[in-house]
């Protein structure tokens, strides 16, 4: 009786601090910013919000999975994730060797992201925070117009087979949040809300209000090559696709 | 705005075509355009009679002649593969490959097949993919419907309605981003009936590679937008590398046997002048289409297109494919290498003309644009040290005229293996490398009047890759020092 009584408020204890509240996440202090896309190029307000610093790792999807066994591989509903649901487990809560504990939780679906994240009381960030938080380097929080901070993003983008790497292993930006670029790309809450027909040449004509024409055609514009790519790729996937170089973290609104 | 007058004047060039056609049909002639209408009518009604997996080849090789077979559904099966392989000797880039090659893999079709292509995105790559293919009547030439994000497959399909050689290509966005780290290919449309036998048939594509490096830098190189969107090329080269078609890897032919190149050019920016040294093309597909034009010397590739080059070859040697825009040759790679044997035939090609060989400096010595050097104190390299940078080095400067094993090029360039000329006096070969060489020389017994430029290498290089040269090829073993080349440059 008491022994039973220790363990679950161990296990309360224990998911408490984990997962903490803001606990690991940084504020960011809201602003506007000029996105690439949208249906013009007008700013678009982002409001103050906790982000992780760190994206999500195998070890703490894990856990994750123990406390929800209905997200793991085998009771997993088709609908929410694809084939390629925790490809790199060799079964239902085992990582694979050579797999490390520490690495970026990869190969999840957007729906087992987002239920991750809700567990914990928080929710995946918007395009918009993501984006709004990813244009810092080290010491700005707008790097964009930077040619070395978009050379690393582009350079990152070019290479395959850079997953397998430990969190924390790329820089830390202006806000003190790790790894926004150069470790994996991240689900965003809505995703597919800036649509890349997967025909992108025709995406420059400004009648389909997909994005803004000038910058699709006069992008010579490094920063916007970078952009570009982190659309396309977002353009590319669908809620259900679980991607090796695909990973998350989670934000939080402040009331 | 600008969208409707465009839409306004092709509604008008439409009802003109219109008329020009009811004038066409009322006058029971039938222009060329109409022809090649109606035959495009007619490919859509082949009915396809079976099912087949098509043969991919990797470059140089295409798959066999579709002559002997119906219009058929042809199942294409294509994976999409992100990996580091060697640009030059000891210099590395991460392509971005259609079946693991740079060009992709080389796709024969009959016309009226039905095509259905899957085209796979490998898990470990990092990006999404998708492919145009010039062949394909239809949005995007096939790319809206084929975008893929990695670890995902998508099948699409479509009828060839016209024969004609065409380029494929990712078309993600930034294109020019896919396309300048190697995602090209060719697809071939074959005419009812097949091309007309031919003996040997190859596939070159060429392509032109941006670098953070400069031309030979070693190491891994990553890809340089700032360069790719200046059209400032590093390398321009033919099936992905330096040194592709060279040496072991050069294409083969014997006298007297025909020969057909399909030739493409992915781009992204530079247009090839297309030229084979020492061969006239006998017939030319121009642009990869209907139109035969017939003895050519060079043939324009733009990017994004292709050409069918057709040629007997008449007599044994080393026929040398370049890029004549000749910088791109001989200093940025697009050399390729027809090695052809079998008898002589001295009616066709006597050996006491220099006919073909080409010497892009002209007749004087010329130099290249020498920048100040900081003088630094010497560190003499080791011996096996200066070898492997010298074997490189070579690879990179020399090979084109004195080839693989110092052989040279007979009546044109001097041999270095086992050379008279080069062994007497190392002083003089090494101010010829500094200052260049023009005027008649005798070596191991032949004359040469040709010209070699003054290279631009430090002493350290020169002091590599001659070692390298003496100590290769049954040559004497001298070891020459950075010393000793500063004492030539000084003197």
């Amino acid at each position: 009786m008491f022994s039973k009584i220790v363990s679950i408020v161990s296990i309360v204890f224990f998911s408490l601090t984990s997962y903490g509240q803001s606990e690991g996440m940084a504020l960011i202090k809201g602003g506007t910013y000029i996105p690439l896309y949208g249906t013009d190029s007008m700013p678009v307000k982002v409001d103050n919000f906790h982000i992780d610093k760190y994206p999500v790792t195998n070890a703490e999807y894990v856990k994750f999975l123990e406390e929800n066994p209905k997200w793991k591989k085998s009771n997993v509903i088709a609908l929410y994730a694809d084939g390629n649901y925790l490809r790199h487990f060799t079964n239902d809560s085992k990582l694979k060797e050579g797999e490390l504990l520490n690495a970026p939780m990869t190969n999840v679906s957007w729906f087992a992201a987002k239920k991750y994240c809700e567990c914990l009381g928080k929710r995946l960030p918007t395009l918009d925070e993501w984006e709004y938080v990813g244009m810092a380097d080290e010491k700005r929080a707008d790097a964009r117009s930077k040619d070395d901070y978009n050379k690393f993003i582009l350079s990152w983008y070019e290479k395959p087979n850079s997953h397998n790497q430990e969190i924390g292993s790329t820089f830390k930006n202006y806000y003190g949040v790790y790894d926004m670029h150069g470790l994996v790309w991240e689900w965003t809450q809505d995703f597919n809300s800036v649509l890349i027909s997967g025909e992108s040449r025709k995406d420059v004509d400004g009648s389909s209000n997909l994005f803004c024409g000038g910058a699709a055609v006069g992008s010579s514009d490094l920063m916007n090559y970078a952009a570009f790519m982190r659309y396309a790729f977002r353009g590319s996937i669908k809620a259900n696709y679980s991607i090796r170089t695909l990973g998350f973290r989670c934000a939080k609104s402040i009331k | 705005m600008i969208d409707s007058q465009i839409k306004s004047k092709l509604k008008m060039f439409a009802s003109f075509s219109l008329l020009l056609g009811a004038a066409s049909l009322s006058s029971c002639s039938g222009g060329a355009n109409q022809e090649s209408e109606t035959r495009k009518m007619n490919s859509a009604d082949i009915k396809v009679v079976s099912e087949m997996k098509a043969e991919l080849t990797s470059p140089p090789f295409v798959p066999k002649s579709t002559a002997n077979r119906e219009a058929t559904k042809l199942i294409v099966d294509m994976e999409i593969l992100e990996q580091t392989g060697e640009m030059a000797d000891g210099v590395e880039y991460v392509y971005w490959t259609f079946g693991g090659t740079v060009p992709g893999s080389f796709i024969r079709t009959k016309v009226g097949d039905e095509v259905e292509f899957t085209l796979k995105n490998h898990p470990d790559n990092k990006l999404p993919h998708n492919i145009d293919l010039h062949a394909v009547n239809g949005p995007g030439g096939g790319a809206a419907s084929s975008f893929v994000a990695p670890g995902h497959e998508i099948t699409f399909s479509f009828k060839t309605l016209n024969p004609g050689l065409y380029v494929y290509h990712c078309a993600t966005a930034p294109v020019g981003m896919h396309i300048a780290n190697g995602m090209y290919g060719l697809i071939l449309v074959e005419p009812e009936g097949g091309l007309p036998p031919v003996d040997k048939e190859y596939y070159i594509m060429q392509g032109d590679f941006y670098t953070k490096g400069n031309f030979g830098d070693q190491g891994v190189q990553p890809f340089d937008m700032q360069k790719a969107i200046d059209e400032d090329a590093d390398y321009v080269v033919f099936n992905g590398k330096v040194g592709a078609l060279t040496g072991d890897n050069a294409l083969t032919a014997k006298v007297g046997e025909t020969v057909r190149l399909f030739v493409g050019n992915g781009g992204p920016n530079l247009v090839s002048s297309f030229h084979v040294i020492g061969e006239i093309f006998d017939r030319v597909h121009v642009e990869g289409g209907d139109l035969v034009n017939t003895n050519v010397q060079t043939t324009l590739i733009p990017a994004g297109g292709a050409a069918i080059v057709e040629f007997k070859v008449d007599v044994p040697g080393e026929l040398v494919i370049v890029d004549h825009s000749i910088f791109r040759a001989f200093n940025k790679g697009a050399l390729g290498m027809l090695s052809v044997s079998g008898d002589e035939n001295k009616k066709i090609f006597a050996g006491t003309i220099q006919e073909g060989i080409y010497l892009p400096e002209g007749g004087t010595i010329q130099s290249m644009p020498v920048e100040a050097k900081v003088d630094q104190p010497i560190v003499e390299l080791s011996k096996s040290e200066k070898m492997a940078n010298g074997k490189k080095l070579y690879g990179s400067t020399c090979f084109a005229c004195h080839q693989a094993n110092g052989e040279g090029i007979a009546n044109a360039f001097p041999p270095l293996a086992k050379a008279d000329y080069l062994n007497a006096d190392v002083s003089r070969a090494i101010e010829i490398v500094l200052r260049g060489k023009t005027g008649e020389i005798t070596v191991n017994s032949k004359k040469y009047n040709s010209v070699m430029t003054a290279q631009n290498l430090t002493d350290k290089e020169v002091a590599a890759v001659m070692t390298y040269v003496y100590n290769s090829w049954g040559n004497n073993g001298t070891e020459v020092t950075e010393e000793m080349v500063k004492k030539v440059r000084n003197k």
